[in-house]
């Protein structure tokens, strides 16, 4: 293609992006960089209902000034990065210093928000991906088996979590592992305990979110595997059937080599989708168990005061994990790439 | 709910019929606040004006975006209703104007006390006051033979007995959901034990004190009474606890209490048993383990001289005296409006205030302490860390939080 076409051709999704992509991005960069002004306090007296009380309040005219003088706030550098809500360098530095075992030093660490945050959104990411790979596969291989008037059906039915709203979903869950629910009524007698509750318990908690994770995304690994099994060449599978390879030599050898390419495709997308991790957790209420970096966007912009430059910084440092999380794939890609060409 | 609805608005459209008169505007007015049902009550009061365009925007979630909508030029929403914590994050922008012209002029039905003034202006105009205060049930505390807890000490005594008796196996129910309202509940406590957030005048943090330990030590004892899920109940989930019959005593909000036994289904010996009581104290304290709270409205600062003159006379329309007339709209709060006569639902309220309960903190840093509370206390109440360790957390997180706001 001409240099020129080329450049007409991809025009319009070049605007697109710099509009929703890098416009954003160099938006939460900014904000990250600066933060208020230092507030200029005074002391009046305020009045209401239930009397008069001498209480601090922000001196508006001498704030307007230092607005107008410096619109973007104060410039901070890296200083929020380098918080306690983030990457805590100042604590993290402390806790090597203080603590005399290495348990001890990540138990420290673990007590720091963002690296609680980030225990979880790993532990989820790295759990929920391979787990939900390998049942999409199953349910593909299973679905692909069947006679044809029931696939229609059982597909309909294997889509459902995907199609169901993932706060909805994750309600549906809550409700039914409460200690009153369905399945936690369940697991109690099982358990012979009655005062088992998922929800009071940290590891339950996380499998519960876990597991949820799975269900939510295993239909949209299904459906990639399914497609990619509808083009599965018929020889290939018939000249290992009349070598005699067994039903499960012939996914291990000639199925799964088939799919490869696939899978990558959906780690990539469900690595990605899995490090947001957000809504389960605000669904489930377990905040006080398990909290991930999109949850802690969400609480600092959430309070009644809000915290832009700590919303904007944790953005920041998402974008960076999911960079990094992607990085092996996105070098194999292009390895690949530039062996082809 | 329907038919009730139904005569609500026929009650409406007689009042608005008679009042016409009264409400004429000639500008737009948009109102944003909270949909709890006495908030309902003044966003339909303000509709019934004419001449200019009234909407309104009522939902729980309006903390998240009245601020946003008020801070263009001009600005989407011409009032926010607010609470006297939510307030603080619009003065700290800026973005309300003072009312003291407007009251003048226009403000002849409303009383001296709902007047929220700060540094001498006029920024708000209160409507109600809530504050949490103890609901029990008198047929359980009969049952086990104790009278009504007037402290959170006695509050626990009587949780033992009702558990020992075989009678509930978690007495208690308290809105302990980690986030706002764990935050919420050691407020309570800590003012309880004469704990004050902040250094005298200034934004350091001072909660790491004997009264913090000790709050946090009552909340711990407290939950061992409670349903094991308490870091999950919201004042809905408490609520439908109490409802279903399984807690007999909880610190409860005093807009919710009047309304509690009403929901379709619940037992009939939960709605015969159905009492409350003034807010308790704790280890000895003369002032209530509760604060004290307002809501009201504002008018916003970015909009023509018109629309704000229209903003507070439909609102002050929809906060007059007459509206008490109507039995159901008089029951739906303690209204702070001329005329009000309490209710038997009120009770609690009027004790909180009798009492000297502290007034929820006006304080422009007070929403980052809070927030702080709600994300650092969920460790020590599952028993992972210490209570000094829990304070020191959350003063750590405060300090981060304020620097970046630029508070400290």
């Amino acid at each position: 293609m001409k240099h020129r076409t080329f450049f007409w051709f991809f025009l319009p999704t070049g605007l697109a992006m710099i509009l929703f992509i890098a416009a954003p991005l160099v938006s939460i960069i900014t904000q990250s960089l600066f933060a208020p002004h230092e507030a200029v306090f005074v002391t009046v007296e305020n009045c209401g209902p239930f009397g008069c009380k001498e209480e601090t309040t922000i001196d508006q005219s001498a704030t307007a000034a230092l607005r107008e003088a410096e619109p973007m706030g104060r410039f901070v550098g890296l200083s929020v990065y380098l918080d306690r809500g983030h990457l805590a360098v100042a604590e993290v530095a402390e806790a090597w210093r203080t603590s005399e075992s290495i348990g001890e030093f990540f138990g420290t660490i673990y007590n720091l928000p963002f690296y609680r945050a980030l225990a979880f959104t790993l532990t989820y990411t790295f759990v929920c991906t391979p787990l939900l790979i390998i049942l999409g596969f199953f349910i593909a291989i299973s679905v692909n088996s069947l006679h044809r008037h029931l696939k229609g059906l059982v597909i309909f039915f294997s889509l459902l979590p995907m199609i169901v709203t993932p706060l909805v979903g994750s309600l549906i869950l809550f409700w039914m592992i409460d200690s009153r629910g369905v399945l936690g009524n369940l697991l109690s007698y099982l358990a012979d305990d009655p005062d088992l509750s998922l929800k009071a318990s940290s590891p339950l908690m996380w499998t519960s979110i876990i597991i949820y994770g799975i269900w939510n995304s295993a239909p949209f690994a299904f459906v990639v595997f399914y497609a990619g099994l509808q083009t599965q060449p018929k020889d290939t599978l018939e000249a290992a059937q009349i070598d005699g390879a067994t039903r499960w030599q012939q996914i291990r050898f000639v199925t799964i080599p088939h799919l490869m390419p696939l899978v990558t495709f959906v780690a990539l997308i469900q690595l990605m989708d899995n490090f947001r991790v957000f809504e389960p957790i605000v669904g489930f209420s377990a905040q006080a168990h398990a909290t991930s970096l999109s949850w802690i966007i969400f609480n600092d912009l959430g309070g009644e005061t809000q915290q832009l430059s700590a919303a904007a910084t944790t953005s920041v440092l998402t974008v960076i994990g999911v960079a990094i999380l992607l990085s092996p794939v996105l070098v194999r890609t292009w390895r690949d790439f530039k062996g082809r060409s | 709910m329907f038919m009730k609805k139904l005569a609500l608005a026929g009650g409406m459209a007689l009042l608005s019929s008679t009042a016409v008169a009264a409400c004429e505007i000639n500008a737009r007015v948009n109102i944003v606040g909270n949909e709890f049902p006495a908030i309902q009550t003044v966003g339909a009061g303000a509709a019934e004006c004419s001449g200019g365009d009234v909407s309104s925007n009522l939902t729980a979630d309006h903390q998240k975006i009245n601020l946003a909508g008020m801070q263009g030029d001009p600005a989407e929403y011409t009032s926010a209703i607010i609470a006297n914590s939510s307030i603080v994050a619009l003065i700290n922008e800026d973005v309300i104007r003072p009312l003291d012209d407007l009251v003048a002029q226009y403000g002849d039905t409303l009383q001296k006390n709902q007047l929220i003034t700060i540094d001498g202006k006029v920024m708000a105009v209160a409507f109600m006051a809530n504050a949490q205060h103890l609901v029990y049930r008198k047929d359980v505390l009969e049952q086990v033979g104790a009278e009504p807890p007037k402290s959170y000490e006695e509050m626990l005594e009587v949780a033992k007995m009702i558990r020992d008796q075989g009678i509930m196996e978690n007495p208690v129910g308290g809105a302990y959901a980690a986030g706002w309202n764990l935050a919420q509940e050691f407020n309570n406590m800590f003012m309880g034990y004469g704990g004050e957030h902040f250094k005298a005048g200034t934004a350091e943090p001072n909660i790491n004190t004997e009264a913090g330990v000790k709050a946090l030590e009552m909340m711990k004892a407290l939950s061992e009474y409670m349903n094991p899920d308490f870091l999950t109940h919201d004042s809905n989930a408490t609520n439908a606890e109490y409802r279903a019959g399984n807690v007999a005593l909880m610190n409860m909000w005093g807009s919710r209490a009047a309304t509690l036994t009403e929901a379709d289904g619940v037992p009939q010996e939960v709605v015969d048993g159905f009492a409350i009581a003034g807010p308790m104290t704790v280890g000895g304290g003369e002032t209530p383990a509760s604060t004290l709270w307002w809501d009201g409205w504002t008018v916003a600062k970015n909009i023509s001289d018109e629309e704000a003159a229209s903003t507070f006379i439909a609102l002050t329309h929809a906060i007059r005296p007459a509206i008490l007339e109507d039995e159901e709209i008089s029951t739906q709060a303690v209204w702070l409006i001329d005329g009000y006569d309490p209710t038997p639902a009120a009770e609690g309220v009027f004790a909180a205030a009798q009492a000297n309960t502290i007034p929820y903190p006006m304080l422009p840093f007070m929403g980052l302490m809070h927030t702080a509370l709600g994300a650092e206390l969920t460790d020590f109440m599952q028993g992972k860390e210490s209570a000094e360790q829990a304070l020191k957390d959350v003063e750590a997180a405060y300090i981060a939080a304020a620097k970046e706001k630029g508070f400290l």
